[in-house]
């Protein structure tokens, strides 16, 4: 398997090398230009690195094109002090959205939020949206137009990948070495292989991204894509709008993932080229392909929702939001199956809007208020119930209907407690019935 | 530098993530004694106890998921300097060198090794043992992870690498970036360079 550390010392150090004597403080090279036969993740890394070409196992040191961050800022500033840093390398490159505890619940997290705002008023960092402004931050990113089509983005969440959905290189790091790209603005980074995942075909009703990913991990594995980089295309990857792109994205994380892209649209965005090298190319046809649920406590345990129906498993908790599924569309999606309806007694739903302006169409086009009426409890815009550590925490044994992105051991609460993954119509489905449900079997 | 490393095999199995290292609701504090009490909570009542006598030995994919540095924090705050497995996620993997928990691949180790084997690590010769008979060959890490390891971590090294920039940039205004008394990068061993 290759890795950071061990592909170079197994391909024989060949085609290794550092393009730098420093590692993080590099001068500038020539500006680069495309070459033909270059995935996209290799145009924009070469371009982020002054290069002229670089190629898969190249370790390059990289500027850095926006950094986000979320609560985790406030552990970046440790690390910044220590590194002798006084000052950001660029607080116009800097965006960063609480999402984690919106709003705060603890004495440690307000702790957090109250550093992270003295930190982004010292800094200037004029990217900043606090309670009620933002929401989750790579949704915020992504309205605010700061994900552009050939960026490099670094951010302190695993789900940065999520950016991909503009044509960018979105990767997560760590606090330490986001404290690293604070203080220089660069980062080194191998050159990841590209897997690439074609759609085809033409979905039937109630699928959605989510479902085409949950296919696609129950299909390849865990860590198929660890230290790759995952390039969605075909007609079925075209035939989609950016929310459902950025779901695509989001999840090629839980392919162990470095980045998750779709080629930008416009003039100058970097596409792979026709010869362009990939370590596999995968074809799905999502033609036929029915709701899909990923069963604990792993994303491999794929199986179409309606053979999981069968067990006739009770929820107590269903959960509609996150990254992965809390945009317009899919609250839409939820309300179309709930609308008029109570959902079932023994069910709790809960509602995160991914973010304020989501909330607020959302608002306007009266999807919160009839999946209100419907005895959903509303929360606010943020990470929500996907991470456990804030809201809709599961008590032991409870099983929750999620459309976040993972469904560890404990992910969501108790370690006894099981997470169910899915798409926001078979979320709301299993909210109505009480039980695991598939929206086809409505 | 240190690099020889022995220790009782707390054994795990494939795909063990961040959430089962660390889970989220301890993700609001950063004091790594309390992070260090919560390692592998959602397992503990299964695995025998965790301290600098002991290392992880892991499968596939080891600390997949969450980019949470919590998750090596937690478990270098047992004592623990090195972790192995048969690959690590890669958001882990970078995490553990830039704090200074070294990361070891070792192909083969998941099946040879169980709960409480004794696994030798020698870093300068290469090799991993079982119970003292039965060894494994490891990897060099390349040089720009050997560069961040022998610096001690990536503060050690980006705080070098201002300081020199600051000295050539303006000498008499390297004032800013001066050292500060509070270090955190803890050393910790490496591969041969």
């Amino acid at each position: 398997m290759a890795t950071e550390a061990s592909s170079c010392a197994r391909s024989g150090c060949g085609r290794f090398r550092i393009a730098h004597a420093n590692l993080f403080l590099s001068p500038d090279n020539a500006a680069a230009t495309d070459m033909p036969g270059s995935t996209i993740s290799e145009k924009i890394l070469a371009r982020a690195s002054g290069m002229a070409e670089v190629k898969t196992g190249d370790v390059v040191t990289a500027r850095v094109g926006l950094a986000t961050a979320h609560d985790a800022c406030a552990k970046v500033l440790g690390p910044f002090e220590r590194m002798g840093a006084a000052r950001v390398w660029d607080p116009e490159k800097i965006a960063i959205s609480l999402d984690h505890w919106a709003p705060a619940t603890t004495g440690a997290a307000a702790s957090l939020h109250a550093k992270t705002r003295r930190f982004v008023k010292e800094q200037g960092i004029r990217h900043f949206y606090d309670l009620g402004r933002g929401g989750v931050c790579h949704q915020v990113v992504m309205e605010e137009g700061l994900a552009r089509p050939g960026l490099l983005i670094l951010g302190t969440d695993s789900h940065t990948t999520t950016l991909g959905a503009a044509g960018a290189f979105a990767a997560g790091i760590g606090v330490t070495e986001m404290a690293a790209v604070f203080a220089t603005g660069r980062i080194w980074l191998k050159v990841p292989p590209t897997v690439r995942i074609t759609l085809s075909g033409k979905p039937d009703k109630f699928i959605c991204a989510k479902d085409y990913i949950l296919h696609i991990i129950g299909k390849l594995g865990r860590d198929s894509a660890a230290y790759k980089a995952v390039e969605f295309c075909g007609p079925a990857v075209d035939a989609l709008g950016l929310s459902q792109r950025m779901t695509l994205c989001n999840m090629s994380a839980e392919m162990g993932a470095k980045a998750g892209i779709v080629a930008g649209k416009g003039k100058g965005a970097p596409a792979s080229d026709d010869d362009a090298r990939f370590e596999s190319v995968n074809d799905f046809n999502i033609g036929g392909l029915t709701p899909q649920v990923a069963c604990p406590p792993s994303l491999e345990n794929v199986q179409p929702a309606s053979t999981v129906a069968r067990k006739r498993i009770p929820v107590d908790q269903a959960f509609i939001g996150s990254c992965t599924n809390g945009r317009l569309e899919d609250l839409q999606a939820a309300e179309s199956i709930l609308r008029g309806e109570k959902i079932h007694p023994r069910t709790r739903l809960l509602v995160s809007p991914a973010s304020q302006r989501v909330y607020r169409q959302a608002l306007k086009a009266g999807i919160i208020s009839s999946l209100a009426e419907s005895g959903a409890a509303v929360l606010g815009p943020g990470c929500a119930a996907c991470f456990g550590g804030h809201v809709g925490i599961l008590a032991p044994r409870e099983v929750c209907v999620s459309t976040g992105n993972r469904n560890f051991t404990g992910r969501m609460g108790d370690a006894s407690s099981r997470v169910y993954l899915a798409s926001p119509a078979v979320a709301a489905a299993s909210a109505l019935y009480g039980e695991i449900t598939s929206p086809e079997d409505i | 530098m240190k690099t020889k490393y022995r220790g009782t095999a707390i054994a795990l199995g494939d795909h063990v993530d961040t959430d089962t290292i660390l889970p989220g609701k301890y993700l609001a504090t950063m004091d790594p004694a309390i992070l260090a009490a919560h390692c592998l909570e959602p397992i503990r009542g299964r695995l025998p106890p965790l301290s600098k006598n002991t290392v992880i030995v892991a499968g596939r994919n080891f600390g997949c998921g969450s980019s949470r540095e919590g998750a090596p924090v937690s478990i270098l705050g047992n004592g623990m300097k090195i972790v192995i497995a048969e690959s690590f996620a890669r958001i882990f993997y970078r995490n553990a060198v830039n704090i200074g928990l070294l990361p070891i691949e070792c192909s083969g180790i998941r099946r040879a090794a169980k709960n409480g084997d004794m696994v030798e690590t020698d870093l300068a010769a290469l090799n991993l043992t079982v119970n003292g008979k039965r060894s494994f060959p490891l990897l060099p890490p390349p040089p720009h992870i050997q560069r961040i390891i022998s610096a001690g971590g990536l503060v050690p090294l980006v705080k070098k690498e201002l300081l020199a920039a600051s000295r050539v940039s303006r000498s008499g205004r390297a004032k800013r970036n001066k050292p500060q008394k509070h270090n955190s990068g803890q050393k910790v061993g490496g591969a041969r360079p």
